[in-house]
């Protein structure tokens, strides 16, 4: 008890929670994620010179020594030492390695390789994978490892913490939904790709995954495009969320499209030279659209204008905005 | 590989903010000069390369969260397309070799999709 309390003393909570969240790391993360997978090899035969100019050159402290595709040791600072020590450069690697190998395999969670460290004087590993060998690891690849997935974790956080998904939660309706309006400008290429960008960041406030987040900006921007690059007057992109569904409608008021079908096929586009010239006018805004959403109809008239109304469903697997309250 | 690597190994030019490159990585890439392509094709933080240098570029890097843009041939983006790319944290580099060249450069480095 005494000790908790002295630990306690010292330890804050949220640093406590730190060191949970590390250990937990060390159990989550697979050796496969940190390691470094295009690690240099030495072969047998080759001289102590060649070594000290592989780890001089590549800036490696040391590689397992190979003899055809199996591990027979490894070479490291240390045993480089020793050799010049010797002044025996001269003299094959396989007189210097260290012979007495330990593995440890892509598919352990990191804290085996952790043990090793901590138990062993070795300072890398190679890893193993149907006794195949596959990379190697080091305490530092494992500090890498760690610090990324502590920032990823801290990202997914923030996200949490700034998203306005508990709209969805306090306000009670029938039907609850928030809809953004986006007025787009004719030939306004300075703007264009301001409205994607715009509800982009609304949809990460909302709480939708990365991939419904690119899936909706890619679909946006190509409709955002064609209403700056095609349009008379310009148009409108009405984007209502709910949380079960995103139903995105952009239209204008002219000139129309002649053609329905014919805009529909991969590469056909009427962009002028000038506007191919900027990169635009590919003839796949409408394809990339029809991939990126779960429904999409297009609707067009020279009196009228145009109108494309498309939908993309939230409920696939775990995708929804909100699906923690919404799963209820 | 970071790019920091990828700026000294194909010796580009920085035309966006300094900032710590080797932190950020390059998870593939992506040549083309049409848009379309780009928004279908290009990887998340992923590096892409192209001839274009007006503001759109920005907005396309930025929805796709690209971990860089290199411009190839010597085009040099107006000032405001640069001041776009500082506002959106887009990373903004400039060759004068040509797309082929650098692809093939990056190829060589190991980004490959």
């Amino acid at each position: 008890m005494d000790d908790k309390t002295s630990v306690k003393a010292i330890i804050s909570d949220a640093a406590a929670e730190d060191i949970t969240r590390i250990e937990e790391l060390a159990y989550e993360l697979k050796i496969r994620e940190v390691m470094t997978t295009q690690a240099h090899t030495i072969r047998l035969d080759t001289k102590m010179a060649d070594v000290l100019e592989l780890m001089r050159t590549q800036k490696i402290s040391g590689a397992p020594v190979m003899d055809q595709d199996r591990v027979v040791g490894i070479v490291s600072t240390e045993n480089l030492i020793q050799c010049l020590v010797d002044q025996d450069l001269e003299s094959e690697v396989n007189k210097y390695m260290s012979s007495n190998i330990l593995f440890a395999r892509a598919s352990d969670p990191v804290v085996e390789a952790l043990k090793l460290f901590v138990n062993t004087k070795v300072g890398r590993l190679p890893v193993i994978e149907d006794n195949k060998l596959v990379g190697i690891i080091t305490k530092g690849d494992i500090t890498r490892g760690v610090l990324k997935a502590l920032q990823r974790d801290y990202k997914t956080e923030e996200l949490r913490r700034y998203r306005a998904s508990h709209l969805f939660e306090d306000i009670e309706s029938d039907r609850t939904s928030v809809i953004l309006r986006y007025i787009i400008k004719p030939r306004d290429f300075v703007h264009g790709g301001t409205a994607s960008s715009n509800i982009k960041k609304a949809l990460q406030r909302l709480g939708g995954t990365p991939q419904i987040t690119r899936k909706v900006s890619i679909a946006i921007y190509e409709a955002e495009m064609n209403l700056v690059i095609h349009t008379t007057n310009g148009g409108t992109i009405r984007v209502e969320i709910e949380p079960h569904i995103i139903s995105i409608d952009a239209f204008d008021d002219g000139p129309g499209i002649e053609d329905v079908e014919l805009a529909l096929k991969p590469g056909w586009s009427t962009a002028t030279d000038e506007i191919r010239e900027m990169g635009f006018g590919a003839g796949m805004g409408l394809v990339n659209i029809s991939r990126c959403v779960d429904s999409m109809k297009l609707e067009s008239s020279p009196e009228i204008g145009t109108r494309l109304k498309m939908k993309i469903n939230l409920d696939d697997g775990d995708q929804g905005i909100n699906s923690d309250a919404t799963k209820k | 590989m970071n790019l920091e690597e990828i700026v000294t190994q194909l010796q580009l030019k920085r035309l966006t903010n300094e900032k710590d490159f080797s932190q950020i990585y390059a998870e593939g890439g992506y040549a083309s000069d049409l848009l379309s392509c780009v928004m279908a094709g290009a990887p998340h933080h992923g590096i892409w390369v192209t001839l274009q240098c007006h503001m759109n570029v920005i907005a396309v890097a930025q929805l796709l969260e690209l971990s860089g843009v290199i411009i190839t041939e010597g085009a040099m983006p107006d000032e405001a397309t640069i001041a776009r790319a500082n506002d959106e944290n887009i990373n903004l580099l400039l060759s004068s070799e040509n797309t082929f060249t650098i692809v093939g450069k990056l190829w060589e480095l190991g980004i490959r999709n």
